[in-house]
């Protein structure tokens, strides 16, 4: 069965079922209807009882059916497997029904089935990122079966353009061999996430001291939830605010000061990218400060340091690791962001410092290289695997430790 | 004579000084962050409100016999030019649902082309002299209007500047979010609910905290890789639908909601859960009929903000062709569909300068769908959160 067919079977068929099970089963579960015998349980139980039996056969069995046909097998034709899941259903109805009586223990029946259904949700979310992990691993496999890991991670040259001739079998037409060195990549990553970084930290880290030490209470409630909206705005937007508004500011300034500036930079997407993280930086500073201990601020006051002095010399310091975990969280987060960087920032891979050329960088080449026109198993699509993989690495492992430093922290003071 | 000295006296001068450098910095910061958002938010309205008015011409369109075959004759051809084609080109259709339209000579109000539309809001436009020469006479004889932008409520996607509108992305964003709800909803609220109350405390459930903790903080993009290979190579869900749209973002959507569902469900004290199993409830019933209800304000604020952030992301949508052309709403969760933010990625790369105030204008508007959604659910937590 295909999706649509069992969405139908879903509305159609197993609803109504399930629907009137539940109802003959509650009639049922009346102790009029047997001699006034006390019932177990509640008489919804006895439909919900009536409910399951009706309807998760059919499911089950709608569901194995497609898995199967994912896998290729048609063990029936569907109109075979429909009227089974439908035969099942009224099975099930029927059995239900019949053994509705008062010592029945419908309660524990249906929620043994809800305990499933629950430790079956959580387990999904594993599946999640085994899903995740597996998708692009498989895929960076196959990418990395054909390009050597350490071509891949130490050379200078990336220049997909020609990979879909070896796709098409024509790779010795004379065309440059394509080259799949990530280093430019990485390095114009860390050259916009570096930008984004010195603009994130000292105003995210200065507006937590803000917000935590000198603002009041009416200032807070303003100004906290302000500096959350920035975090709240699509990164599709900052994307074009960059490539409209601060790009040409930026190529003016630089021609105002006598420098060059390509019209897609590293500074522009950098700097909005930075404004974007402030309250990744500042709401979680903003917190470990506030679980510093009021006893050690009242500790410095009490020996004639000013406020600063207590800021410098004790809060920061007693907050530095969540501070640190702060920051990293924030650079995860500037290395993994896409749509600034594919509006802003250039396609060309560029190994360079200079912030007023155009780079690119590791999501701009993986959207480049599954937007185009190219086969699932072209090896530029596969790069874009190969890049994901490294991404997702690089990512998991700042959060464990940013996670880490958190917990570690929060042990500390409580 | 003073117990305080010179030197004293000078430090505590110099100290005084770096506590208002240090509390002028902090300000500062905060200052430079807000400013930032009220000038990032006033340049947005300030290039997107053009969009919201759109030049119309008044025209002597006439149904003759020749524009039943082509529509560009029913206009001067002086004016052809300055007429919008998407008018000019449903001119023959017109005519035939309409027969008695043959013959008739009338002024109409008609759309004028995107150029026309930028030389008179003094946007920089590829008019050649004459036709502004004509433009600015029948703006002399008041041929000329601006009229409220009706199309781009209405219009799909198009290549013409003056026709394109977000009616189409719109109605995709709303089917992508009701299937993220759909799925991540149910699924993020029943593994909050094992793991806060039910779960044993083993192995296996730190595994799903840590691991629930991680996939919050996977870059979007990341998503964007798993629904192309996991939904479209390998489960066959038609590329660039809303369907594969909704279950990506729902997997992006589902650690928001079991974060802020078990964090609703904490606060709930332990005494109502104690007072429920004190009279014989089933732990299934403590959660159905007494924690999940009193949780149910936090754990609605959580989802609205989760499904506010997975309505404004589109690097996902990119990878899963989303992005497509789409210049009718889609009519089914399995046809090609685009969303808001695709259609305002698609419209930024589109050289025509036209499209630069229509794609502020989409920003507008996504942006006011995001804050009334933010604004709905901070008015929740306030009416309906209660402390303990």
């Amino acid at each position: 069965m295909n999706f649509s067919q069992i969405a139908q079977l879903l509305v159609l068929g197993m609803a109504p079922l399930g629907a009137g099970s539940y109802a003959l089963c509650r009639a049922k579960a009346r102790p009029e209807r047997f001699g006034g015998a006390k019932f177990h349980s509640p008489s919804w139980y006895y439909g919900w009882y009536g409910f399951l039996w009706a309807f998760l056969p059919p499911l089950l069995l709608a569901v194995a059916s497609w898995i199967l046909r994912l896998a290729g097998l048609r063990p029936a034709p569907d109109w075979v497997l429909m009227a089974l899941a439908m035969g099942l259903g009224l099975a099930g109805l029927v059995y239900a029904h019949r053994s509705v009586n008062p010592e029945l223990r419908a309660r524990n029946s249906v929620e043994g089935v809800i305990h499933w259904t629950l430790r079956m949700s959580s387990v999904l979310s594993i599946l999640i990122t085994v899903g995740i992990v597996s998708s692009v691993l498989f895929e960076a496999l196959q990418f990395f079966s054909q390009v050597s890991l350490w071509e891949f991670l130490t050379g200078t040259a990336w220049s997909p353009g020609t990979a879909f001739l070896g796709a098409a079998g024509r790779e010795t037409e004379g065309v440059a061999k394509p080259l799949f060195g990530s280093v430019p990549l990485f390095a114009g990553t860390f050259l916009i996430t570096a930008i984004s970084l010195l603009v994130a930290v000292p105003i995210g880290l200065f507006a937590a001291i803000f917000l935590s030490e000198y603002a009041s209470l009416p200032m807070r409630r303003i100004f906290k939830p302000a500096l959350e909206i920035l975090a709240g705005i699509p990164s599709v937007v900052y994307g074009f605010f960059a490539a409209i508004t601060v790009s040409p500011w930026v190529v003016n300034t630089a021609q105002a000061l006598g420098v060059r500036a390509d019209y897609t930079n590293a500074l522009s997407p950098g700097l909005v990218m930075g404004v974007m993280i402030i309250p990744f930086v500042s709401s979680l500073s903003d917190d470990v400060l506030n679980a510093v201990p009021m006893s050690m601020r009242e500790g410095s006051y009490a020996l004639g340091a000013t406020t600063s002095e207590t800021i410098r010399r004790v809060l920061l310091p007693a907050a530095l690791p969540g501070i640190v975990a702060a920051v990293l969280l924030a650079f995860s987060r500037a290395v993994g962001e896409t749509m600034i960087v594919v509006m802003a920032a250039g396609l060309r891979p560029n190994l360079t410092w200079n912030p007023l050329e155009g780079v690119t960088t590791v999501t701009v080449r993986i959207v480049d290289a599954l937007v185009g026109d190219q086969a699932f198993d072209s090896l530029e699509t596969l790069s874009a695997f190969g890049l994901g993989l490294v991404l997702l690495v690089f990512t998991l492992i700042l959060n464990v430790i940013s996670a880490y430093i958190i917990r570690r922290f929060r042990q500390k003071y409580e | 004579m003073s117990i305080i000295t010179e030197t004293a006296k000078k430090r505590l001068g110099s100290r005084r000084r770096a506590e208002k450098r240090f509390k002028l910095y902090s300000r500062l910061a905060i200052l430079v962050a807000i400013s930032f958002l009220i000038f990032f938010l006033y340049d947005m309205i300030r290039t997107g409100y053009p969009a919201f008015t759109q030049a119309e011409l008044l025209v002597e369109v006439s149904y003759s016999e020749e524009s039943m075959e082509i529509g560009q004759l029913a206009v001067d051809e002086e004016m052809e030019r300055l007429v919008s084609r998407g008018f000019l080109r449903i001119i023959p259709m017109r005519m035939q649902a309409d027969p008695a339209l043959l013959g008739v000579t009338r002024d109409e109000w008609v759309l004028a082309v995107a150029e026309v539309d930028q030389y008179l809001k003094g946007k920089p436009n590829r008019l050649r002299e004459d036709e502004r020469e004509t433009v600015q006479r029948l703006q002399d004889e008041g041929r000329v209007k601006m009229a409220f932008n009706t199309g781009f409520f209405v219009n799909g996607d198009s290549k013409l500047p003056e026709m394109a509108g977000v009616w189409a992305a719109l109605v995709g964003s709303a089917y992508v979010l009701l299937l993220t709800l759909a799925f991540s909803f149910p699924v993020g609220v029943l593994t909050a609910v094992y793991l806060e109350e039910f779960a044993p405390d083993n192995r296996l459930t730190q595994i799903v905290e840590v691991n629930i903790n991680n996939l919050a903080a996977i870059p979007s993009i990341l998503y964007g890789l798993l629904g192309l290979a996991i939904f479209i190579n390998f489960f066959h869900v038609p590329r660039s639908s809303a369907l594969v749209g909704g279950l990506t973002l729902a997997l992006m959507t589902m650690p928001v909601i079991i974060i802020s569902t078990r964090a609703a469900l904490r606060s709930v004290p332990g005494s109502i859960r104690e007072a429920a199993y004190g009279i014989g409830a089933t732990p299934w019933q403590v959660v159905w009929h007494h924690t999940l209800p009193l949780a149910l304000p936090g754990v609605l604020t959580g989802t609205i903000i989760g499904l506010a952030r997975a309505i404004g992301e589109s690097a996902p949508l990119l990878i899963i062709g989303m992005m497509a052309y789409i210049p009718d709403a889609p009519h089914g969760v399995t046809e090609a569909a685009t969303a808001l933010p695709a259609q305002i990625y698609t419209w930024s790369t589109d050289s025509q300068r036209a499209f630069t105030e229509r794609t502020a204008a989409a920003i507008v508007v996504l942006l006011a769908v995001l804050l009334s959604m933010n604004a709905l659910a901070i008015y929740m937590r306030n009416k309906y959160e209660r402390k303990w």
